[in-house]
C-alpha cells in the first residue's frame, strides 16, 4: 500500500492555515425554505440536530424538575400528580425526541452518505419525510404535555393507561406517529448501505459505524411497528372503549405488556448500537490503531440487534410469567452482555499499545466504557429471575438503565459531535473548554446515579415523589449530580454555538483521522465529493499490518 | 443536475436520480425499499394475529361460535373480488412491462373496481353488526340467537381492530393504484420504466396476502 494514502496528520505549522471552502452544503444555497424543502442529507442532519436538541432540552428541565422534587423526603415543589406527569413526560421526552432520533438522525443522516462515497442517501425525499413526521409526532407528544400530561410512566400500562383521567390520546398517537419517522429512517439507511456503497467497499470495508447503523436500522424496521400497533390500540381503547387490553371485558393486559416490551426492549439497542458505532470510529482515531478485531465488533451489532429481540421477557419476570419463560428470557439477555462484552475487549485491545491523544471525544470514549461497563454488569444481574425480584421497580433499576441510555449513549452523542464537529461546521470548538465539560458531565452522572443503585438496594421504590427520610442524604447527592451535569451542558451549549462562527478553521482532516468522511471538504459540498471515490483499502489505516503505533499528536 | 443525467435522455437511464450510479442499482434500490416497507406491515399485523392466539386460547368456545355469527358467504365473495384483483394487478404489470399500454391500463381500471367492490362488501357487512349490536368492548348488545358463551366483545374487537385495518390498508393501497393509473395514462409508465407498477403491484399484494390469512382465521375456523 501506498504511504501517502495513509492519513497524515496536520500539524499547523507545517501545513499553510487551512481555509473555510468558498462552497459548501451550509451556503450553496440561502433562505429558510432552502432548508425546510432541503433533500440534502447533511441539511436534514442538522434539522435533525436543532430538533432532537430542543427534545433533549425538555427532558433535561424535566429531570431537573424530578430531581429538586427530591431534595426533600416529603413535597418539595410539587404533590404526587404532577410528579408522576413530570417523570413520564421526562421519560417520553427523553426516549422518543432525543434517544432513539439523536444519534441515526443527527450523524446517521450526515456521516453514511460521506462514509460509503455516496451523493446522498437512497431515498432523499422520504428523508425529509421522517423529519415532517418526527415534528408531527412531536407536536402531538407537546401538545399532551402543555394540555395536562400523561401520568401513567412512559410504558403506557394497561389497564392503568385505559382508565386514568389523564388525556393519553394525543400522547398514544404522537408515539405512534413518531415511530413511521424511525421505521423510514431505518428503511433509508439500509437500502443506502446495500445499494451505495462505492466500487471497492466490501461489507468487511465499512466503516464500524456503518455497521452499527445496519444493526439499528433491521431493529428499526422490524420491532416499531409493534409499539405503533400498540399504541395505536390503547388509543382506540380508550376513546372507543375497544376492551383489547382491559380485564374487566375480558381482556389480557399482559399481551400489553408483551408486545410493548417486544418494541421497547430492542428500542434500547437502537439507543446504544449507534453510539457503539461512534465509539468504534473514536477509538482508533485517538489511539493512532486500526480497530482490533473489526469483524468480531462488525458482528456483534448484529448479534446484540438478533438477541435483542428475544430478550423482552425479562420486563415480565413479576407479572405472572412462567418460570420457565422467564429462565430462556434470562438466557437470552445475558448473550447481550457477551456480544456487548466482545467489543468493550476489542476496544480496549485497540487501545493498547496505540499513540493516545487527550481529547474530548477520547474523555468521551472513556466515559463511555465505564458507564457500559458497570450499566452493562448490573443488566446482568437483572437478567438473573432470583435477583430481579428483589430490585424490580427499585431505583436501582432506574441507575442501571440510565447508566446505559443516559452514560453510555450520552457518551456516544457527545463523543460523535465533537470528532465530527469541524467536519458540519468546518470549525473546531474550544479544547479546554471541551475537557472541563466532560469532566463535569462524566462526574456529574456519577454522582446522580451511584446514589440511586444504593438507595435501590436499600428498597427505594421508583415512581414515587417522597421517601424515607434516612434516603435523603443520598438523594441530595444525587441532585448535586444532576446540577454537574447540567452546568456541563451549559458550557458545551455555549462554546459549541461560539465556534460554529468564530471558531478556529479545521481544515479538511484536524484528526489525521483514516474515513472516506474526511476525504472531502470541511464542511462538505452539496454533491459531497468532487469525483467518486473508490476504495481499495481496509476502514482502517492508521497503521499497516505489524508495524508499531507512530507517534503522532494530533 | 448531473452530467449523467443530461446526456441520457432516452431510454432507462432517462429515469435514472441524481444520485444513483446507474438505473439497474436504483431499482434495485427502490425494490429492496418496497420489501423492507412491507416487512414492516406484516409485522404491524404480526401484533393483532398475536393478540387472536392469545383470545383464541383463552377463548375456544367463544371464538368458535363467535365466528358462526359473521357473514361466511360475503367473506368469501370478498375472498374472491380480492384475489382476481390480485390477479389482474399482475396481469397490469406484465402488461406494461411488455408495452402493451392500453391493456394495462383497462386491468388498473380493473382493480381498482375490485377494490371498490370489496369496500361495499365489507361496507354490508358492518352495516348488518352494527344493527345486532355485534360490536367490540363495551358496545357489544348482541341478544339474537347464537349468542356466544363468554365475552364474545373481544372477538369483535380483534374483527373490527383487524378488518378495520386491513380495510383502511385497501383504502391505501387503491389510492396507490389510482397513482399509477394516472401516471400510466400520462405516459410515464412503459417498458423501460415500470418499477413504479411493480411497486403499486407489490403493496396490492400485500393487502391481498393479509386477507388471506384473516379470512380462514375469523371465518372458517
Amino acid at each position: 500500500m501506498d504511504p501517502s494514502s495513509r492519513p497524515q496528520s496536520t500539524d499547523a505549522s507545517e501545513a499553510a492555515e487551512p481555509q473555510l471552502p468558498a462552497i459548501s452544503y451550509l451556503n450553496q444555497t440561502r433562505g429558510l425554505k432552502s432548508w425546510l424543502i432541503t433533500l440534502d442529507h447533511k441539511r436534514i442532519a442538522l434539522m435533525y440536530l436543532v430538533l432532537t436538541l430542543v427534545g433533549f432540552l425538555i427532558g433535561g428541565i424535566l429531570a431537573m424538575g424530578v430531581r429538586i422534587e427530591h431534595l426533600t423526603p416529603d413535597e418539595t415543589i410539587m404533590g404526587a400528580n404532577t410528579y408522576n406527569r413530570t417523570f413520564t413526560l421526562h421519560a417520553v421526552a427523553m426516549i422518543f425526541l432525543f434517544m432513539i432520533p439523536a444519534i441515526p438522525g443527527i450523524f446517521g443522516n450526515f456521516l453514511l452518505p460521506l462514509m460509503l462515497g455516496a451523493k446522498d442517501v437512497a431515498f432523499p425525499r422520504l428523508n425529509l419525510l421522517s423529519v415532517y413526521v418526527y415534528v408531527a409526532g412531536a407536536a402531538l407528544l407537546v401538545t399532551s404535555m402543555a394540555t395536562g400530561g400523561v401520568d401513567t410512566g412512559w410504558t403506557f400500562y394497561a389497564p392503568y393507561s385505559l382508565s386514568t383521567p389523564a388525556e393519553l390520546f394525543p400522547a398514544l398517537m404522537g408515539v405512534f406517529i413518531i415511530g413511521f419517522s424511525s421505521i423510514l429512517t431505518g428503511l433509508n439507511f439500509i437500502v443506502t448501505i446495500h445499494t451505495m456503497r462505492p466500487r471497492g467497499m466490501t461489507w468487511m470495508r465499512m466503516p464500524l459505524f456503518v455497521w452499527g447503523s445496519y444493526a439499528t436500522s433491521v431493529i428499526q424496521i422490524l420491532a416499531t411497528p409493534v409499539i405503533g400497533l400498540t399504541a395505536f390500540i390503547t388509543g382506540i381503547e380508550r376513546v372507543f372503549g375497544f376492551g383489547f387490553f382491559d380485564p374487566a371485558k375480558g381482556g389480557d393486559p399482559i399481551l400489553f405488556q408483551h408486545m410493548f416490551w417486544f418494541y421497547s426492549h430492542p428500542a434500547v439497542y437502537i439507543m446504544i448500537l449507534p453510539a457503539m458505532g461512534v465509539i468504534s470510529e473514536t477509538v482508533a482515531a485517538f489511539s493512532r490503531k486500526n480497530v482490533f478485531g473489526y469483524s468480531m465488533v462488525a458482528y456483534s451489532s448484529l448479534g446484540i440487534a438478533f438477541v435483542g429481540f428475544f430478550a423482552w421477557g425479562h420486563h415480565l419476570y413479576l407479572s405472572g410469567q412462567s418460570s420457565m419463560d422467564a429462565g430462556a428470557f434470562g438466557i437470552v439477555s445475558m448473550l447481550v452482555g457477551v456480544f456487548t462484552a466482545i467489543k468493550v475487549f476489542n476496544w480496549i485491545g485497540t487501545l493498547y499499545r496505540g499513540s493516545i491523544s487527550l481529547k474530548t471525544p477520547f474523555l468521551y470514549v472513556c466515559g463511555f466504557l465505564y458507564f457500559v461497563v458497570f450499566g452493562g454488569m448490573t443488566g446482568i444481574v437483572f437478567s438473573t429471575v432470583s435477583l430481579d425480584v428483589f430490585w424490580h421497580d427499585t431505583l436501582f433499576v432506574v441507575a442501571h438503565f440510565h447508566y446505559i441510555m443516559v452514560g453510555a449513549t450520552l457518551m456516544g452523542f457527545l463523543a460523535a459531535l465533537h470528532y465530527w464537529f469541524p467536519k458540519l461546521f468546518g470549525r473546531m470548538y474550544h479544547e479546554g473548554w471541551g475537557m472541563v465539560s466532560a469532566a463535569f458531565i462524566i462526574v456529574g452522572l456519577s454522582t446522580t446515579f451511584i446514589p440511586m443503585f444504593f438507595l435501590g438496594n436499600m428498597g427505594a421504590p421508583r415512581r414515587y415523589y417522597m421517601y424515607a427520610a434516612d434516603g435523603q442524604s443520598l438523594n441530595v447527592a444525587a441532585t448535586a449530580g444532576a446540577v454537574l451535569t447540567a452546568m456541563g451542558f451549559v458550557t458545551i451549549a455555549i462554546y459549541l454555538i461560539y465556534a460554529i462562527k468564530n471558531g478556529k478553521v479545521a481544515g479538511d482532516n484536524p484528526w489525521g483521522a483514516s474515513g472516506l468522511e474526511w476525504k472531502t471538504s470541511s464542511p462538505p459540498p452539496t454533491e459531497n465529493f468532487h469525483t467518486t471515490p473508490i476504495v481499495d483499502e481496509d476502514p482502517y489505516t492508521y497503521r499497516k499490518k505489524g508495524e508499531e503505533a507512530e507517534h503522532v499528536v494530533i | 443536475m448531473s452530467s449523467s443525467e443530461a446526456h441520457a435522455a432516452t431510454g432507462p437511464n432517462a429515469y435514472l436520480a441524481h444520485h444513483f450510479e446507474d438505473i439497474g442499482t436504483q431499482n434495485y434500490a427502490v425494490r429492496l425499499g418496497m420489501w423492507l416497507f412491507l416487512a414492516t406491515e406484516v409485522l404491524l399485523f404480526a401484533g393483532l394475529f398475536l393478540g387472536y392466539t392469545v383470545y383464541r386460547w383463552m377463548y375456544p368456545d367463544t371464538f368458535q361460535a363467535a365466528a358462526k355469527l359473521l357473514d361466511l358467504n360475503m367473506g368469501t365473495l370478498n375472498t374472491v373480488v380480492l384475489i382476481t384483483s390480485s390477479f389482474t394487478v399482475a396481469w397490469a404489470y406484465h402488461a406494461i412491462k411488455v408495452n402493451e399500454i392500453k391493456k394495462g391500463i383497462g386491468l388498473l381500471v380493473f382493480t381498482i373496481i375490485c377494490a371498490f367492490g370489496f369496500l361495499f362488501i365489507k361496507y354490508g357487512e358492518y352495516t348488518h353488526k352494527f344493527h345486532v349490536g355485534l360490536l367490540p368492548g363495551k358496545w357489544y348488545a348482541f341478544t339474537g340467537d347464537g349468542a356466544p358463551p363468554g365475552p364474545a366483545n373481544i372477538f369483535f374487537a380483534i374483527y373490527f381492530l383487524t378488518t378495520g385495518l386491513h380495510a383502511l390498508h385497501v383504502i391505501i393501497g387503491m389510492t396507490v393504484l389510482v397513482f399509477v393509473l394516472v401516471r400510466t395514462l400520462k405516459g410515464r409508465y412503459h417498458k423501460d420504466n415500470y418499477v413504479g407498477v411493480e411497486l403499486g403491484a407489490l403493496y396490492w399484494h400485500l393487502v391481498d396476502l393479509v386477507w388471506i390469512f384473516l379470512f380462514p382465521l375469523l371465518y372458517l375456523i
